[in-house]
């Protein structure tokens, strides 16, 4: 099944000059071997395509249940010379948790809802 | 066993102080580490100090500690912060004024030889490439344009501050972390090479730098953020360190907050590149091993850094003029509110157009719809949308350009689609700065740094 990433996880989101770095987390172990499986890299390129002008890096850790996600050129070149509203890519995790990814229907946070 | 209470101060240019207090009080605290600054912060005090050359330093660091200070003697707790930004000796000054007034008493110290602006040309004839460290561009394109250029110090002069007695220590640019280290290294007299002592105190500096962010502030989740008990007294996080580097990460009791593997993982990772290789100036820190064993009750027990050997290099920020600019907004009730922002967004494309403006870039957003989640809104609700702003940013290298684009927008009042809203003003012209990060070597800082201590 389809599932949104913010039905199971959690994340949040900051800024290093052009790059946008994202922290999502599962809520339990289940979730966070799906997230391993299905947030790829090139899931993120194709999420964040039009936002993101760089390569996108991805390290998992195990130890917090965490992908560290970082986009290279995500923020128009800095907080201090970019166009937007959110110049300080505090948003990008939000952006992230819309992601949907293929999921098992028994995952701890799909139970009884 | 010998415990140390270090409780975190503000965690951004403009943050409150209010919630320290509580730390001071009921906390047990021996430290404050109060960040001040971030990469945009130095650019805004870069534009404070082209207006007034003493200015440049974070002000909200002189009301705090006038505010707190009888608080922080009285309990015996010390301050470290880097409120000195671009200007430590201004800020101390500003401090030393005030606590005369007040008949206050301290021995404050100053940190300076970050700050590299006046050396490029001297670091560059040594050797020093300071090329972009993600683009690898040459320093020449923007060299002209430099504003400023600070090197992030470590922990080590904080601590030798410490160690001659200081209460206060006022810094300039330090990696955020060490205003949480440096009191660590020097209660616990940690080796400066003890990789796995100096990983456990960046990684409790790094959670404490952001203040409410480490306990339950800012918790990016659907539906758990409400969750979080009494944000309007939300207390700050404090560390409880032993010598060993373990840790209790807590905070102040009856304060609002939360402090959770859920909130306190999502902190761990803020604003960090490579997890497993974190770099500070005092080590490199792998947040692979570490554990957190969520006690309840707003405990989060953290041990098993591990670290590795400090860089030869020192990360500079520096930020150079970037152009200006314009930016104006107005707002549209229903009907077909979202459809009369794009029209007007039409609209005002055809003026600069029309007027041969040199525009670089430019930016169009719809508040209310996409100005915050952007090509990931959901178009399903844009046609029916209540009410909704425009706001268009461009970027020139022509002041007036930048001015003249805000001034388009009220004449749409009049002579553009009806039921208008939010003509408040014109907003004038900004200055941009791009952001210049670089490695210098280590030594090269280092052999400048000055630490002053003076009875106020």
């Amino acid at each position: 099944m389809k599932t949104a990433l913010w039905k199971i996880a959690h994340a949040r989101s900051g800024d290093k000059a052009d790059r946008a770095d994202i922290g999502l987390f599962a809520f339990d172990a289940p979730t966070y071997q799906v997230l391993k499986r299905e947030v790829t890299k090139e899931r993120l390129a194709a999420h964040f395509a039009g936002f993101n002008t760089g390569p996108v890096e991805l390290w998992p850790l195990d130890n917090i249940l965490a992908l560290k996600i970082v986009l290279n050129g995500a923020l128009q070149g800095g907080a201090a010379r970019s166009l937007r509203m959110d110049n300080l890519g505090k948003n990008v995790a939000a952006q992230l948790l819309r992601m949907e990814i293929e999921t098992p229907e028994d995952l701890p946070r799909l139970k009884g809802k | 066993m010998k415990t140390i209470r270090v409780g975190a101060g503000l965690g951004f240019y403009g943050d409150s102080w209010q919630p320290v207090r509580a730390s001071i009080e009921r906390g047990g605290v021996q430290y404050i580490a109060s960040d001040h600054l971030s990469e945009l912060t130095l650019a805004i005090l870069q534009k404070d100090r082209q207006k007034d050359p003493s200015a440049g330093y974070a002000r909200d660091g002189v009301p705090m500690l006038a505010e707190l200070w009888p608080l922080a003697a009285k309990h015996g707790v010390k301050f470290v912060l880097n409120a000195g930004g671009l200007n430590p000796h201004g800020a101390r000054e500003a401090i030393a004024r005030t606590f005369r007034a007040k008949g206050f008493k301290a021995k404050i110290a100053t940190v300076t030889g970050d700050s590299l602006l006046e050396r490029i040309d001297e670091l560059r004839g040594a050797g020093e490439a300071l090329a972009h460290m993600d683009t690898g561009a040459d320093i020449g394109g923007v060299r002209e344009r430099m504003l400023f250029a600070n090197a992030y110090l470590g922990a080590q002069p904080i601590a030798e501050a410490l160690a001659q007695g200081a209460d206060i220590v006022l810094t300039g640019r330090v990696a955020d972390a060490a205003l949480t280290l440096g009191p660590l290294a020097h209660e616990f007299g940690w080796k400066w090479d003890d990789w796995d002592r100096m990983a456990a105190g960046l990684t409790l500096g790094h959670l404490l730098e952001c203040s409410g962010q480490g306990s339950g502030g800012n918790f990016g989740s659907s539906g758990e953020w409400a969750k979080v008990p009494d944000y309007a007294h939300l207390g700050y996080p404090i560390a409880e360190v032993s010598e060993d580097g373990s840790a209790m990460f807590t905070k102040p009791p009856g304060t609002g907050g939360l402090v959770s593997f859920d909130t306190i993982r999502q902190q761990l990772l803020y604003e960090v590149h490579n997890p497993h290789a974190y770099y500070s100036p005092d080590v490199v820190l792998d947040m692979g091993t570490l554990k957190f064993e969520d006690q309840g009750n707003d405990r989060v027990r953290i041990t098993g850094a591990s670290g590795a050997a400090r860089p030869k290099t020192l990360k500079v920020v520096a930020g150079y003029q970037d152009g200006w600019m314009g930016t104006g907004m107005i707002g549209f009730a229903w009907p077909e509110a979202y459809a009369k922002c794009e029209k007007s967004a039409q609209i005002i494309a055809t003026l600069v157009k029309e007027r041969g403006w040199a525009v670089e870039d430019s930016n169009v957003e719809y508040i209310g719809y996409n100005s915050l989640l952007g090509a990931n809104a959901d178009p399903a609700y844009r046609d029916q949308l209540n009410e909704c702003f425009l706001r268009m940013t461009i970027r020139t290298r022509d002041r007036k350009v930048a001015d003249a684009f805000g001034r388009l927008f009220p004449w749409l009042g009049l002579s553009g689609p009806p039921y208008v809203g939010s003509m408040k003003g014109i907003q004038p012209a900004k200055e941009l700065l791009g952001i210049w990060p670089t490695l210098v070597s280590r030594e090269l800082v280092e052999k400048n740094i000055k630490i002053e201590v003076e009875n106020i």
